[in-house]
Formats: C-alpha cells, structure tokens, sequence
C-alpha cells in the first residue's frame, strides 16, 4: 500500500512532464492539423539547455539555488523556444498548401536533424547531473518503507499548477488566445478578418516549445541524465498522452499525461521494468481502436 | 419499373450534428427512370441528405431503402464504399473530387474496380499475367472509351484530370459515376459554375442518362431552370424539413415554396 | 514592391532588411550558444564538466548572417554577386572539407571557421545552395513571376526529361549491375559493398509501394526488416532449414505484422499511422533487446547458416556424404563463390521487387493505392474500400522488407537488435524522398548515393543520419515529390510509340 503510494506520486510527476510535452502536440495538431514529430526532440533541447546551465552557473560561481532554478528556467524555456519557431519556419510554413505528406516528412527530416545535431554537439553518452536539492518530506513511515515526497518533486507539481493556471488563462482570456482558437476553426476566415495567420501558428509552436522547454528543466532537475536520444520514446509516450487524452483538448493531454504517467510507474513496479514503454505504446494502440477521438476529444465531423 | 415498390425510399430520416439537426423527420421516394430534383435554400440540408443516402454520414434516425432486381438494401446500415459496391449508389460532389493526377482513363479505371479486382482474381491471377484479366482490362477501357466519348472528353484520355477546365471535370465526374454501373445516381449541384452552353449540354447529357439506362437520379440543383426543365419531380428542403414534395408545376405554384425562397413578407 | 526595386537597381540595405538581420542574429545565436558554445563532457568518476566553444558559436552566427543577407540581397535582384560570393565561398569553404577528409597536411593551416572538416563542408554546402538558386533564378527569373502556363510547361518538361533520365539509365544500370563481378573492378570487397547497397535498394522499392504508391507513411519500416531478419535466424538455426526454405516464412511473418499493425490504424488519419509505426518500430527493438529467451537480447544470435546453393552449402570440407558447391561442379573452394553468389541473390531479389512493383501499378489494386493518395472520400464513392486497400500496400511492403530482412541474416550469420534502430527507418525513407516517390531509378540512385558515399571515409558515417535528416527538409522545400519524379498513366487510350522501355521507369 505505502509502495504504491510512492509509485503514484513518481507517476505523478513523471506525468506532469508528459502532460507539458502532450500540450504541444495537442495545440499544434489543433491548429494546423498534424503531428509536429520534431517536438519531442525539442523536449530533448529543452533538457540539454537547463543541463548546460546549470553548470555554467554553477562556474560562474552563483550556487544560492532559488535564483539558479529561476533563471535557469527563464533562460531555458528562452532558449528552446526559439526551436519551436524555428521548426515551424523551416519545416511547416514553406510547405502549407503542400501534399500532405511533404510537412510530415520534412518534420520528420527536422526530428533527425536535431537528434543528430545534439549527438554531434554533445556526443551519445548520457549526461548526469547532480542533483541540486536532495531529500524531501516524508509523508509516511511504516517499519520498512517510508513514503517520500521529493523537494524537486514537489517543484515540479508546483510549476505545472501555475504554468497550467496561467496558460489556461492565456488561451481562454487574452486575444492572442482568441486568434489561436479562431485559426483553429477555420484558417482562412481568420485570415479574412485580420487575423495574421502566420503569425498566430508560430506563436503556437513556440508556446509548444517553451511547455516542451519546461519539461525538459523538470527532468533534468529530477533524474539528472540526459542523452541525444531521450526525445524519441518521450515524444511518442507524451503522443500517446496526447491521443488518450483527446487530440486539440489541452486539459485532455494533461489528464493524458498523467495517465500515461501513473500506467509506466505502476507497470514499472510491479510488472517487467524493461518493457514500460510498450505499455505505453500499447495504450495508444487500445485507444486508437477503441476510441479515436480519446476521453476529452470532441468527434471529428467529416467534410465531404 | 416495378409499380409500387419506388427505388429508393427515405423514411423518417433525422440527422443531428450535436444540438444541430440538419435533417429533421424527412420521407420521400425516388423512382427508376426518374430524375428526382432535391431543391432548397442554402443551408437546407441537400448535401447532408446526400451524404446519409451514401454512407458518409451515419443517420441518427430514419430508414433508407434502396429496392433494385428485386433486393431491398438498407442503406442508413452500410458503409459508403459497401453502398456503392452492393447497393450500386454512386454519387458525384459539390467541390468535386476526381483523381487530379491520374488520367482522365485512368479515372474511368479506377470506377470499374471492384469489377476489375474479381477479374485480377484479387491481384494473384492478373501479377501472373493470365488472359481472364487481360480480356476484363480491354473491355473496361473500352466501356470508359465510350463514356470519354460521350462527354466528349476522348481527346485528352491521356492528360491528368487535374489539367482539365472546370466544366470538363464535371463531366468527367459524372462520367466515373456511370462506369460504376449505379442503379442510382446522386449528383450535387452539377451545373454549378458551368456557362450557359454547357449547361444545355449537361441537360441532354442527363436526359440521355435517363432514358437510356433507367436508372434512378438524384439531383441537387440550385438553377431553377435546369431543374424545372427536366427534373420528373422535386423534393423542397428547408432547415432541414421537407416543405413540399410533387411534379414541376406543383413545385412552382407551392406557397410554402415560394414563402421559402422569397421570404416571408414579400409573399404575404 | 519587387518589381519597383528591380526597376530602380537591387538595394543592398533598407530597414526591413536590417530588421530581418537582427532577428536572424538573435535566432542563430539562441540556437547555437548553449549547444555548441558548451561541450558538456560526463568523464568516468567526475562530475560533469564543459568546455567551452565560444568562437564557434561567433562563426556560425556570422556565416548564418551573412548567408540570410546573401538570400535577402539575391531577393532584391543582386543575382550575380550573391553568385560570385557565395560560389567562391562554397568553392573554399567544400575543397577544404575534402582536404580534410583527405587527410593533407596543409589542411591544419588553411584560415578556416571550423576545426572539423565535415562542419566546414556543411556551411560550404549551405553557401553552395544560395549559389545555384541565385544562378537559377537570374536564369529563369523569380518562379513567382511565372505565369500559371509557363510553370505548367515548365512540370511537363521537366517530368518528361526525368522519364527520359529514368529509361536511359534504368537499364543502364541493371545492365552494370550483371555485369560487374565480371569485371576487372568486381573484387570481393568491392562485390560486398554493392550487396550492402542493393539490399538499400530493395528495401527503398520496398517503402515506394507504400509511401510512394499508396501514400502512406510508414515511419517503422525497420521493424519488419527486423521481423524477417529474426524469423531467418530462428528458422534456419531452430529447424535446421536452409535460405530458400526460410525466405517464404520471412516475408509471410513480416506481412503478418504489417497486417496486424495497420488493421487498427489504417482508418483513422495520415498522421496517426506516421506516428504508430514510428512507435512500433521503437517497440520491436525494445522486445527484441529484451526478450533474451528468444533474442538472446542484445547479444543477438550468431551462428545463423550462410547463404547455400539451393540447398547445397559453400563450405570448404564437407563432411562424408555431405554435398558442397566445390564438390558438386568440380572445382577448387573459393569464399568468393559465396560472396558473388550471395551477390547475384539480392540482384534477383531486388529486380524481383522492382518488377511485381511496376505490375502491381498497372493492376486494380495499384490504381485504387494511386487513387487513395490522390482522394479517399472519391474512392470510397467508387466502391473502393479503402482500409482492405492500404493494408494490402503495407502488407505487401512489410513482406519484401521480411525478404531483405531474411537475407541479410543470412548475409552476415549475425543480427543483434542495435542492427534495427530508428535509422534504419530514416535511411530507408531518404531513399524514397530523395529519389522521388513512385520513381524506381531515383530511389535506387539515391540508395547508391546515400549508402555508397559514407563508405568512401569513417568521417562520413558519423554525420550521415544528420545528412539525411536535412536531405529530407531540402527535399520536401525544393522539390515536395523528390528529385526524379514523375508519373506515367498505366494505361493509354492511344497506343504509345515504345512500350519496351516502359518497364523501367
């Protein structure tokens, strides 16, 4: 009972990084319509830029650690950000109006460009850092387990709650969050009445990005390795949260990436460690068949 | 004809997009050798209706009954590709939709497949190259040759059908439908954007349809003169309810039709 | 706005154009000052540390600047000296590379940006593209002043040299190919490459069924490959069956997959299948490398049997009553009877491949796979149905990767699950995009290309996956249906002059 308690707030956290990362599959499938493959590598940059830092910072000689992890978060999510737009400009906006295969390709292209830009860059070892706050609040104790709640993980949920509050706010309060919607419902009417298309979509994936760009700070702060690779299976797993969820749902790919996130800790603890990631894969495989449009996802009307 | 049983019979047919119904409580029968005119306001539910009667959409009520050589299809039960494979619907669409790359043959080909598909003995005789499928390849090219003839498109059989003018690919559509050999034809709005001339000619082209083979047509027409001309009978939608239901004459002296199309006041 | 400018002489600095600048300072360097200003490095028993590339980071700023005001300068008309500039760059920037490469001494004094010969290269080759689209463009002019007629003759044109192209060197190419072992340039090692380039081929002919003909994408086509290797493996060793007995299971089991796979995913939209074999792909690794009962993991199997002569094995002594190749004709035992015939295998298999290909689009089920890419919803008004008709197209292309998979089992008596990765996938659909998708000469021109260059140095190998990453994006920008396509009606209403050379495009 105790073990999985803790398995469930593992799960938890786990989930909150593949909920950020879902969001930016979901906003930009609403959108323009399709999978952006190369977010997950994005996530990946994300985690690499926080990385980098953090040691930067640490040479610089600033080690008081609330200004460490806010600055590094700012400048992260900065730095990444920028990924996403350019991700959009090379790979999605030449090729609007396009066959529809040529976007898919081409951001597959991007997907292995970044991969392998990182893998040149910084080389295929997995990169550890040390963690900057260890320990955490027990919450629990029997006479031979104890519960714990991590210090870093309970800076994750946090960030999640406020980045979620704020960004909700964003999408249904402000005009740019209008603009958004509007273009998702239909582009070229938005176009029509002043809307900046163009504008509007790169803004989307930069949002995307700058989620993916947290994501990655939140994992690197809480396991501390990071490889070239990582984006690959935690973009298809942050997909699947995304589809179970219900694709163009944003809270849907938070409810998503919780989900997803619970299954692989608890299949992890009590079940084959090695194969979690085809429990999740197998998820989006069930869901695909059983029910497409996902728990939150509105049926897609066809226009013939 | 058989008298009694019509060829297609739509009862009761409901559907609703989410709080919206596009189709409310519709029921009307199309007869063979009838050209059955679908009228009404934009927005009056022509398209959807369509749409159920194919397959595309799944009707939340109703019933559709497609009777042909003595067998009774219920069509609100089937997929499309099945409606038009067994119950032998075939349609064309409002924004069409041929195969933009392939040639205008090509096109034609392709609407003889399930036919072709038997004769390949599913792909493994025709790889093997036997005869059977031979022989079932000339004669399609040779029923598709006449048709290109008689939309008199034989000249460009080899281009792209996306290289063809807009009236051009009207006719190819409606061309492709009839090389699915359909007991039903539906079309949408096929004078749409067409000049006067062309017009005229997609009359007779429809007519000949007709009387020809005896088949059923369901057309969706926005032109009051084609329609009036040589549509058998008419069936008015409006907000997605049947208005009126009769022969040309009756049609035009309908009050709830003309209250329909020229708005309340002016017909009070 | 252009047309004016164009009148009055191409201006070399106005506000928009500064402003464009700076955002492309402020992108270039946000893009490459964390990842290559920083070389973290994870050394044994220490903590992490860097070291620091900051003079790499202000050249590839200044280049990226320069090369986006090259691109904004040609905009304005400046055709010639964007050529002249960034040609000579190229010139430089690409010789250097390959003097690197070489390994010539003088390499390490040349003022060069970059230590690493391949970065220097690739900025070459970035210049070297402003270069060809500037001289094309003060050739043929902007394609947006094209007229909608002149840019229509201008497909048919070009579609009717890359046919002409495709029917010349197809069977120029068959021909080689037969013929080279014979040759005076057919030495053992050269043989083994060229069987490590067909195999590319076939699998590229393989994916053409189902990208370029059926449309769909198939992101995970390593996993049948995969599929078929292992099932050779465990057939051949487990019940003792030699290649030709095996072969049929291989491409049986990995069209099974296919099946299985697509069944619930070929309904729903494009993407969701571009995404599901892309994850399937991944999963079959993860099995493979995990499942050691079976796979024996990530050791993989070793002693598989090598390729035999219908039944009759190349070994060097047989034992009593045993048969062998040498023995049966005669002749001294030589490995090279293996290697060239294991050669002439894959010829046929690819060939075999290409040919049920180019029957396949002129039958029913090839039309409606072309009809599908074009308009489902039309297909469907036809009475096509659409799922049975893709996952007919994927089964049949997860079949001849089962077949390629078999063979380089046999090839090399070895598969291990680090053989199977995602870049496979990615190789593999370079192949097709690059070559242009239903175009069977591009696609083997590609494999040629793709596969045949990175063996020429170690250099090349490493940067390879980046290289085809950013063919794809290239691609997909310059030319969305690849290089060499181009599409013939399978059949005519006019009788066509030469049919013969039909069965190579």
């Amino acid at each position: 009972m105790e073990y999985l308690l803790q398995q469930v707030i593992n799960g938890l956290t786990l989930g909150s990084v593949y909920g950020l990362i879902a969001i930016g599959y979901t906003m930009v499938y609403g959108i323009i319509g399709m999978v952006n493959f190369a977010h997950g590598d994005v996530f990946m940059i994300g985690a690499f830029n926080s990385m980098i830092l953090f040691l930067v910072m640490g040479s610089l000689g600033i080690t008081w650690v609330p200004l460490q992890l806010l600055v590094v978060l700012v400048l992260a999510v900065i730095f990444t950000s920028v990924y996403g737009w350019t991700v959009e400009r090379v790979a999605y906006r030449p090729l609007r109006g396009s066959h529809k295969l040529a976007p898919l390709i081409s951001a597959i292209g991007m997907s292995i460009v970044l991969q392998n830009y990182v893998f040149l860059l910084q080389g295929a070892k997995p990169k550890p850092l040390q963690s900057l706050l260890p320990g955490g609040i027990q919450l629990m104790q029997t006479e031979d387990f104890v519960v714990q709640l991590g210090y870093m993980q309970i800076i994750v949920f946090a960030t999640t709650i406020v980045l979620m509050y704020g960004f909700w706010k964003l999408i249904t309060a402000t005009s740019l969050g209008r603009q958004q919607r509007s273009c998702e419902q239909d582009m070229k009417m938005a176009a029509l009445l002043g809307v900046n298309v163009d504008r509007t979509i790169s803004l989307t994936f930069v949002m995307g990005a700058a989620l993916a760009g947290v994501a990655g700070y939140m994992v690197t702060l809480y396991y501390g390795s990071n490889d070239f690779y990582m984006g690959f299976v935690a973009g298809i797993k942050a997909f699947s949260a995304a589809v179970l969820g219900g694709i163009g749902s944003l809270p849907g790919a938070m409810l998503g990436g919780m989900l997803i996130g619970l299954v692989e800790a608890i299949w992890s603890a009590y079940f084959a460690v090695e194969y979690k990631d085809v429990a999740a894969f197998a998820i989006l495989v069930l869901v695909l068949i059983f029910r497409p449009t996902g728990l939150l996802g509105r049926p897609e009307v066809e226009k013939v | 004809m058989t008298a009694g049983v019509p060829l297609l019979n739509v009862e009761h047919l409901t559907m609703r997009f989410g709080g919206l119904v596009a189709i409310d409580d519709v029921s009307f029968a199309a007869q063979s050798g009838q050209i059955t005119g679908i009228i009404g306001p934009n927005g009056a539910g022509k398209t959807t209706l369509f749409n159920c009667i194919t397959g595309f959409y799944k009707p939340t009520v109703g019933r559709v009954a497609l009777t042909a050589a003595g067998e009774t299809h219920l069509l609100e039960r089937l997929d499309g590709h099945i409606i038009a494979k067994t119950a032998r619907v075939a349609r064309t669409f409002q924004n069409i939709r041929l195969f933009p790359g392939m040639s205008l043959l090509e096109n034609l080909i392709v609407a003889q497949h399930n036919k072709l598909m038997r004769a390949s003995g599913f792909t493994v005789l025709g790889l093997l190259g036997l005869p059977i499928y031979r022989h079932a390849e000339v004669r399609a090219k040779e029923l598709a040759l006449d048709w290109l003839r008689r939309v008199q498109l034989i000249d460009l059989a080899d281009q792209p059908a996306g290289s063809l003018p807009y009236g051009g690919q009207r006719r190819l559509e409606i061309a492709r439908a009839m090389c699915t050999d359909p007991v039903l034809l539906c079309l949408d709005e096929p004078a749409a954007g067409l000049n006067p001339r062309e017009s005229a000619e997609l009359n007779e082209l429809l007519l000949g349809i007709r009387d020809e083979y005896k088949i059923g047509i369901l057309l969706i027409e926005h032109d009051m003169s084609v329609v009036m001309k040589i549509c058998d009978h008419i069936v008015v939608l409006d907000y997605g309810r049947k208005i009126a239901d009769g022969g040309p004459d009756a049609i035009r002296k309908d009050p709830a039709v003309i209250r329909a199309y020229l708005g309340e006041d002016e017909a009070a | 706005m252009q047309m004016m400018q164009t009148k009055s002489g191409p201006t070399f600095m106005n506000a928009m154009m500064a402003k464009d600048l700076a955002v492309t300072t402020f992108i270039a360097f946000s893009l490459s000052f964390l990842l290559v200003g920083f070389q973290t490095l994870a050394l044994q028993g220490q903590q992490l540390s860097y070291i620091n590339h900051l003079g790499d980071v202000a050249w590839s700023v200044v280049l990226v600047v320069l090369g986006r005001y090259g691109l904004l300068v040609d905009r304005e008309g400046a055709h010639r000296i964007t050529l002249v500039v960034c040609g000579v760059a190229a010139i430089y920037l690409i010789g250097s590379a390959v003097a690197g490469l070489a390994e010539v001494t003088w390499y390490a004094m040349l003022p060069l940006p970059f230590a690493q010969p391949m970065v220097n290269g690739i900025f070459g080759a970035g210049a070297a593209i402003l270069a060809v689209r500037a001289a094309s463009n003060m050739v043929t002019r902007r394609a947006t002043m094209m007229s909608v007629e002149q840019r229509e003759a201008y497909e048919t044109r070009r579609n009717r040299l890359n046919r002409k192209f495709s029917q010349t060197v197809g069977p120029i190419m068959v021909l080689l190919a037969i013929f080279m072992p014979i040759t005076p340039w057919g030495d053992r090692g050269r043989v083994d490459t060229l069987v490590v380039i067909l195999t590319s081929v076939m699998l590229g002919w393989g994916l053409n069924i189902v990208v370029g003909l059926a449309g769909l994408l198939d992101l995970g086509y390593v996993a049948f490959y995969a599929v078929g290797a292992y099932t050779y493996a465990k057939m051949s060793i487990g019940f003792g069956w030699d290649f030709w007995q095996t072969l049929p299971f291989a491409g049986l089991f990995a069209a099974m997959f296919g099946v299985a796979l697509g069944f619930p995913v070929l309904r729903l939209r494009g993407d969701y299948l571009a995404i599901v074999t892309l994850g399937f792909g991944e999963m079959i690794r993860i099995v493979l490398l995990n499942w050691t009962d079976f796979t024996s993991g990530a050791q993989g199997i070793s002693g598989i049997p090598y390729m035999d002569f219908f039944g009759i094995p190349f070994i060097r002594e047989p034992q009593e009553g045993q048969q062998s190749f040498a023995k049966l004709f005669g002749v001294e035992y030589s490995l090279d009877h293996r290697i060239y015939f294991t050669y002439y295998v894959i010829l046929c298999l690819a060939l075999i491949t290409n040919f049920v290909t180019i029957r396949l689009r002129k039958l029913p089920i090839g039309r409606a796979w072309e009809a599908l890419r074009e308009d489902e919803i039309a297909c469907r008004a036809l009475g096509v149905n659409p799922r049975n008709t893709k996952l007919t197209a994927f089964g049949i292309g997860a079949m001849f990767a089962g077949f390629a998979g078999a063979f380089y089992a046999t090839r090399l008596g070895f598969i291990a699950p680090f053989s199977f990765t995602f870049d496979v996938s990615a190789g593999i659909l370079a192949f097709v995009v690059l070559g242009g998708m239903g175009s069977q000469v591009g696609v083997a021109l590609a494999a040629i290309i793709l596969v045949g260059l990175p063996e020429v140095t170690r250099e090349l190998q490493l940067y390879r996956a980046l290289i085809y990453g950013c063919a794809m994006v290239l691609i997909m920008l310059w030319r969305p249906r690849g290089l060499l396509s181009h599409r013939e009606p399978t059949i005519y209403a006019m009788p066509a002059k030469s049919r013969f050379f039909g069965l190579w495009k």
